[in-house]
């Protein structure tokens, strides 16, 4: 009998994903049997799991950092652990990190303290590393189930309100049908390649050993209604809204932050290093979607009243912004998006802390009014929810303009003008919606009473953090510009 | 290696007809005398009283996505059967991995008390 | 003879599923998809996909389409009920949706046709065997594999969450 050759195994590829799904398996086994003494030697505090979580996201962040350096190829070429992958993964965890501070407090005063509401952050960070590390469609499959699914309980978390229910119903139904398109794209992509790493797909389309172009490009062209949904572009967005609004108010920090970068990463991966050669068929496809974008999340924006739906559609509107770097297709394009997409964790996460920190029970404060007046009760949160504001606005020192800058600077370099006006011309309607709330904060009178700010540690920790990052990332850029150049995939 | 399946092949054909011959020869040949009270719905000999459909419990339909969820996992364990011994310990080692994790998911289900009919 | 079973069962299918969706009753449309996942296995004994036909068996017309019915008796939904009815109002809607699809399918089966594929990779006696199957699952997709016990925990862990009537 011959035996099976054992294959080669790196788990220090894949050293993040074991401690984050390790992580998440012991805070699943531990809330078990928290009650039960007999079978647990030491005491532990249902209150303590969370800091489990915490730890375990941090160590995984620090595991990504060692990841830099020389590319590995593991698991017979479906992960590719190179730079490209840990400045996501360093993303992700950032995320998650904040995401547990800001949860803490807040689903214990939403009642919701269930410890699987943390295990399922872990997975779904996972999931989102495995997206990033992805070097073979089945890896990126994988990966955005693990994250999807993940979200979409996350996203019904509350089940006692009726909103949240429909949020997680709408989001999986639209959700699983936008991977049917992603799952019939790549098995078109295979069919036509006959492989589904990304480097064989890349030298079957240089070679010209297709079996059939056309079945190359029909595939191409559901990936990109796939990954556009998930990473909502226009006119794959109309799911945004509404489930940002239904999830609990952490998650849709979450949800605008980790699992949208992990989309991108996969749709960056995908087609530079997968579908690179065949860029000339895809390139308009993606600047229709990019402008489409950017022009209906910011005009849509406008008219927002609910700040979580306003917060969703300036989402939706960043998503294109970022779509213009992958019009772009170059170095500096690529370098940007890791730029963007980590000062876009720290602002988007700072604003939606603001979100919570405000909120109470019951009475969210949704209202873009409920922020009037804010500065004159509370000067310093006022000021960071200003500085959120300015920064996702893409005002100068702050660190969304340098992420807007170098993204249109690589449109402009590509040869994408006509592209970077549409953008220039949608970040001058976009500062109208995100100084209107500074407006309110500053210059209105408050229409209600703020009462005192009772802000637990780990929510102010996260804020600090937010304020510290986007700021920091604003006026000193240039040291995490050349870790990202050094990141890109060119 | 189509030429395998022709047994499958043999027994469909002959169960499908079967269950069609079944039912086109009683209706061919069955006496049908119908009268109104043979036509009435009863139960126990009384007339019904509700409608026979009735709405299920949602329990049914956690009891049924575990049943699919485990049922899932049996389907990677067919490979694994036919190659166990080739695949050596690497295997069982690999194998055993796969079954922890599902196994916690259990442990999870039965704690919860998701499989108590409450 | 295999292009004839082929016929069989692929015209069997689009029969069953066209049965399905303009089926009334909603269990009739679930036994009509029962017929077509048996057929879909069919097809994929044809294509040399024999664990994949099994699956397709045990799975899908056996698991899920319990499901399925599981669902329809939650809701029980049946045919005279007015939101059931809300489709009617949707004929012109369908009709350009179906002018639309058959228009894309006309231009795809055309460019299919005039671009030609190339003949495909000769694959081996044991290809979508069991065991061949087996193999490459255990060795070559090895980390995937693993990931799919922890997808199927999420999956456990949201049935509880999202579906069980307490939860402590």
């Amino acid at each position: 009998m011959e035996m099976i050759q054992t294959p080669e195994i790196n788990l220090s590829a894949i050293c993040h994903i074991l401690t984050l799904c390790v992580t998440g398996l012991l805070i699943l086994v531990l809330d078990l049997f928290i009650n039960d003494q007999k079978l647990l030697p030491f005491k532990i505090d249902k209150k303590l799991l969370p800091y489990v979580a915490l730890g375990g996201v941090i160590l995984a962040g620090i595991s990504s950092m060692n990841d830099f350096g020389p590319a590995v190829y593991a698991f017979n070429n479906t992960i590719a652990a190179d730079n490209f992958a840990a400045f996501f993964n360093v993303i992700f965890c950032i995320g998650t990190a904040l995401t547990i501070m800001i949860s803490i407090n807040y689903m214990e005063q939403e009642d919701l303290n269930h410890s699987e509401y943390y295990a399922l952050l872990l997975f779904a960070t996972a999931g989102m590393m495995l997206m990033a590390l992805a070097a073979s469609l089945i890896t990126v499959f994988l990966g955005l189930e693990l994250m999807s699914i993940s979200l979409y309980i996350l996203a019904g978390f509350n089940r006692a309100k009726v909103e949240s229910t429909e949020s997680a119903l709408k989001y999986f139904l639209l959700g699983a049908f936008a991977t049917g398109f992603l799952l019939y794209g790549m098995a078109l992509i295979y069919g036509a390649t006959g492989s589904t790493n990304l480097k064989e797909i890349a030298a079957a389309i240089k070679g010209d050993t297709l079996n059939s172009a056309t079945l190359l490009y029909l595939g191409t062209g559901l990936m990109v209604i796939g990954l556009g949904f998930k990473v909502a572009s226009v006119p794959f967005h109309m799911w945004t809204p509404d489930v940002y609004e239904g999830a609990p108010t952490a998650i849709t920090a979450f949800m605008s932050v980790g699992p949208k970068a992990a989309g991108f990463a996969a749709f960056f991966r995908v087609f530079l290093v997968g579908l690179g050669g065949i860029t000339d068929h895809w390139v308009s496809l993606i600047w229709v979607i990019a402008a489409l974008t950017m022009t209906v999340g910011n005009l849509t924006a406008l008219a927002q009243t609910n700040i979580k739906r306003m917060l969703a559609y300036s989402s939706i509107s960043h998503a294109g912004y970022v779509l213009v770097a992958l019009v772009a297709a170059n170095e500096i394009g690529s370098t940007a998006v890791l730029y963007y997409m980590l000062a876009y964790a720290f602002m988007n996460i700072g604003a939606f802390t603001v979100v919570i920190v405000l909120g109470k029970k019951g009475e969210e404060n949704l209202n873009l009014e409920d922020y009037s007046g804010l500065a004159s009760r509370h000067p310093l949160l006022g000021f960071t929810m200003a500085v959120f504001m300015f920064s996702l606005a893409g005002i100068p020192p702050l660190a969304g303009f340098f992420g807007k800058f170098y993204i249109f600077s690589a449109a402009i370099k590509a040869g994408y003008v006509g592209l970077a006006v549409i953008g220039l011309l949608n970040s001058v309607v976009a500062v109208f919606y995100y100084l209107r709330i500074t407006v309110l904060i500053y210059i209105k009178d408050p229409v209600r009473e703020f009462p005192p700010l009772s802000i637990s540690p780990f929510t102010l920790a996260a804020l600090v953090i937010a304020v510290i990052g986007t700021i920091q990332l604003g006026i000193f850029p240039s040291w995490i510009l050349e870790i990202a150049q050094s990141s890109s995939l060119f | 290696m189509l030429n395998q399946y022709l047994g499958v092949l043999i027994l469909l054909v002959l169960a499908t007809g079967t269950a069609v011959g079944m039912l086109t020869l009683t209706s061919l040949l069955g006496p049908k005398k119908s009268f109104p009270d043979k036509m009435e719905p009863f139960e126990c000999g009384k007339k019904p009283i509700v409608s026979p459909r009735q709405r299920f419990s949602v329990k049914f339909y956690l009891t049924a996505v575990l049943f699919i969820l485990f049922d899932i996992e049996a389907v990677f364990l067919y490979p694994w059967a036919i190659l166990f011994k080739k695949l050596g310990w690497f295997g069982f080692v690999e194998m055993l991995l796969f079954i922890v994790v599902l196994g916690i998911g259990l442990v999870y289900v039965w704690k919860k008390g998701a499989l108590k009919w409450e | 003879m295999e292009l004839l079973i082929f016929f069989i069962f692929g015209g069997v299918a689009v029969l069953a599923a066209f049965l399905m969706i303009i089926s009334w009753n909603p269990v009739a449309a679930v036994l009509n998809m029962i017929l077509v996942m048996f057929c879909l296995a069919g097809l994929f004994v044809l294509l040399n996909a024999h664990f994949i036909a099994a699956i397709q068996i045990l799975v899908y017309a056996g698991a899920i389409m319990v499901l399925f019915m599981f669902i329809i008796m939650l809701l029980n939904l049946r045919g005279n009920e007015p939101i059931w009815k809300s489709r009617d109002k949707n004929v012109l809607l369908s009709f350009l949706g179906f002018l639309l699809a058959v228009g894309a399918f006309i231009k795809l089966f055309s460019t299919l046709k005039a671009s030609g594929l190339n003949q495909g990779t000769q694959i081996g006696e044991d290809f979508g065997t069991t065991a061949l199957v087996g193999k490459i699952l255990f060795t070559d997709y090895l980390l995937p594999f693993e990931i799919a016990s922890i997808l199927l925990l999420v999956a456990i862990i949201g049935a509880v969450m999202l579906a069980k009537t307490k939860i402590d």
